[in-house]
């Protein structure tokens, strides 16, 4: 299967590492694909929304016509990961703690309002063992840099995980929005999961 | 963050009368102020152990630290100087922000002591956008670091564009929660930088002249001597490890990956959109522009063009279409490195 992965800004090369690891631990045959223009969107069985400057990725994809030819393929089904920008990205409704309301531009296609840096700065960012129960009992490692949190889910969408109460991982028809970045830890499970889920 | 003042421990260790008898003893104590300094941190260069399992969130983490240059990535940090230029680096695209007093080419021009930027100045441009926002601080200058972790800083850049205040030292970065970005001309100084703690190097260019000649030669610098570690024998390595004055398992990890093992981002003269996609094609991971845009007469269509061109790097036509957002006829001036002073040099401050 191919899985493309935005690579405007951000880590994307963490995730395209992370593929090749699960391919290797699983047998799996996944091509990652880096997705830069709209015609790198052919034939594509997912995608993958990398963390970065959220504002950055979506001025970027507006300006080459990414944008909107990707939200019309996530409308119409395509699955889709998204962690830390990527996720506030693929949310319907976009608040900044500090700033309040952005004029960002957005793929909104999740019922999920995210808060930019929820948790505050750099210097607030943090690790903790998460429990995610469709991934087992096994605690996975949260990597938290200035991230967001998902403060509301309406319609489909439903919670996978929580940290004090709050939403950070979220998950609607095939798409999958995380506040943290799974791609730092090396371990593949939660990008296991999201594989799993298309091949069913 | 608690900094342990400098001299703590140096009243412990006074002077003994060795007597043969006594000499035991003096060098035990002499090892008892020596575990004190350390500690209080002194001699700490290196991170924290964490548990296996973190229940309680654990901040300021190797992982964390490390973890938000890997977000900068195929992004540009624009230096800014009031929130209005901030608000519009943050509208162009800009991963992040540099908040500074004065723009490289006027600290140039104004000569005198360049310091960390205004504080109140800072803490409006975190206020008023959602992107990190970095600021600068003399080389060795531990307080001007600790006001600015203590107000929240994303990043501290430990810079040679200020005047240095320590000509042998840099910051023991160990110490702090927060990341920081150093300079290097050469891997050396890069290696270096990396075993005190910088999360992050960038190329120091000659930093202010919108020339970005010098940024050229300090990337393919390293990128060669990358390249010769990697056909060394281990024993060689062992020797530049010396030569360097880092450990040897940095050096064998550089030689592994092939590449710095933190993010390397260029900096120094980047002016134009081609400059910026010049950088990334060299190898870097980012750029830093600093007098480039708000120096130049379009700075609003010169920070998208530049943001765009440092994504599409690999992409000649959108970088064409870049560039042709900008006039030449409206880039900053630029300076000839030749005709400066070799004391008007700022890349040979701190080795």
């Amino acid at each position: 299967m191919k899985v493309g992965i935005v690579a405007l800004q951000g880590g994307f090369c963490e995730h395209v590492y992370m593929l090749r690891k699960l391919a290797e631990e699983t047998g799996w045959s996944i091509e990652p694909v880096l997705v830069k223009k709209p015609s790198n969107l052919r034939g594509l069985d997912a995608v993958i929304i990398p963390g970065g400057e959220s504002t950055t990725i979506g001025v970027v994809a507006r300006r080459i016509g990414l944008l909107d030819e990707l939200r019309d393929l996530l409308e119409s089904g395509l699955p889709a990961m998204g962690t830390c920008a990527g996720a506030t990205l693929l949310a319907k409704s976009v608040r900044d703690r500090v700033v309040g309301e952005t004029r960002q531009p957005l793929l909104a296609v999740m019922n999920i309002e995210v808060v930019r840096n929820y948790y505050g700065r750099q210097r607030e960012s943090f690790e903790v063992d998460l429990k995610i129960p469709v991934l087992g009992e096994k605690p996975f490692r949260g990597v938290f840099i200035r991230a967001p949190a998902i403060t509301r889910l309406w319609g489909r969408a439903k919670g996978i995980a929580e940290l004090d109460g709050v939403t950070v991982a979220a998950e609607e028809d095939g798409k999958l929005a995380l506040a943290f970045h799974p791609e730092l830890t090396g371990d593949t499970r939660i990008h296991r999961y999201f594989i799993e889920n298309i091949k069913r | 963050m608690t900094l342990p003042p400098y001299h703590v421990g140096v009243e412990r260790a006074r002077l003994y009368e060795v007597g043969f008898d006594r000499i035991v003893d003096f060098f035990y104590r002499l090892a008892e102020a020596a575990d004190r300094l350390r500690e209080d941190g002194w001699f700490q260069y290196g991170p924290e152990k964490l548990p296996e399992y973190i229940e309680i969130p654990a901040r300021g983490t190797l992982r964390v630290k490390y973890g938000f240059p890997v977000f900068q990535k195929g992004g540009v940090c624009m230096d800014v100087t009031n929130t209005e230029q901030a608000g519009i680096a943050e509208e162009a695209g800009a991963a992040s922000v540099m908040v500074l007093d004065k723009l490289p080419y006027d600290v140039r021009r104004q000569g005198g002591v360049a310091r960390m930027a205004d504080v109140k100045v800072i803490q409006q441009v975190m206020d008023t956008v959602t992107i990190p926002v970095m600021a600068k601080v003399r080389i060795g200058h531990y307080y001007e670091a600790a006001i600015l972790e203590s107000i929240g800083v994303d990043m501290i850049d430990e810079s040679e564009v200020l005047t240095p205040v320590d000509e042998k030292h840099h910051i023991n970065k160990w110490l702090f929660k927060v990341p920081f970005v150093n300079g290097a001309r050469n891997l050396g100084e890069a290696l270096r930088r990396i075993t005190e703690g910088a999360a992050m190097i960038r190329t120091k260019g000659e930093a202010g002249t919108g020339n970005v000649a010098e940024a050229v030669r300090h990337m393919k610098i390293i990128v060669k001597e990358i390249w010769s570690l990697r056909g060394m024998t281990p024993e060689e390595r062992m020797r530049i490890a010396r030569e360097y004055g880092v450990p040897h398992q940095l050096v064998e990890l550089t030689a592994r990956l092939g590449r710095l093992p933190v993010v390397n981002f260029a900096a120094g003269g980047i002016a134009t959109p081609a400059d910026a996609a010049l950088m990334m094609w060299l190898g870097a991971d980012g750029v830093f522009v600093g007098s480039g845009i708000f120096k130049s007469s379009d700075p609003r269509e010169r920070a998208a063009a530049i943001v765009l061109a440092t994504s599409m790097w690999d992409d000649p036509e959108t970088v064409a279409e870049a560039q042709a957002m900008i006039s030449e006829q409206k880039s900053m001036m630029g300076i000839d490195i030749r005709k400066l002073k070799p004391e008007e040099l700022l890349q040979v401050r701190g080795d």
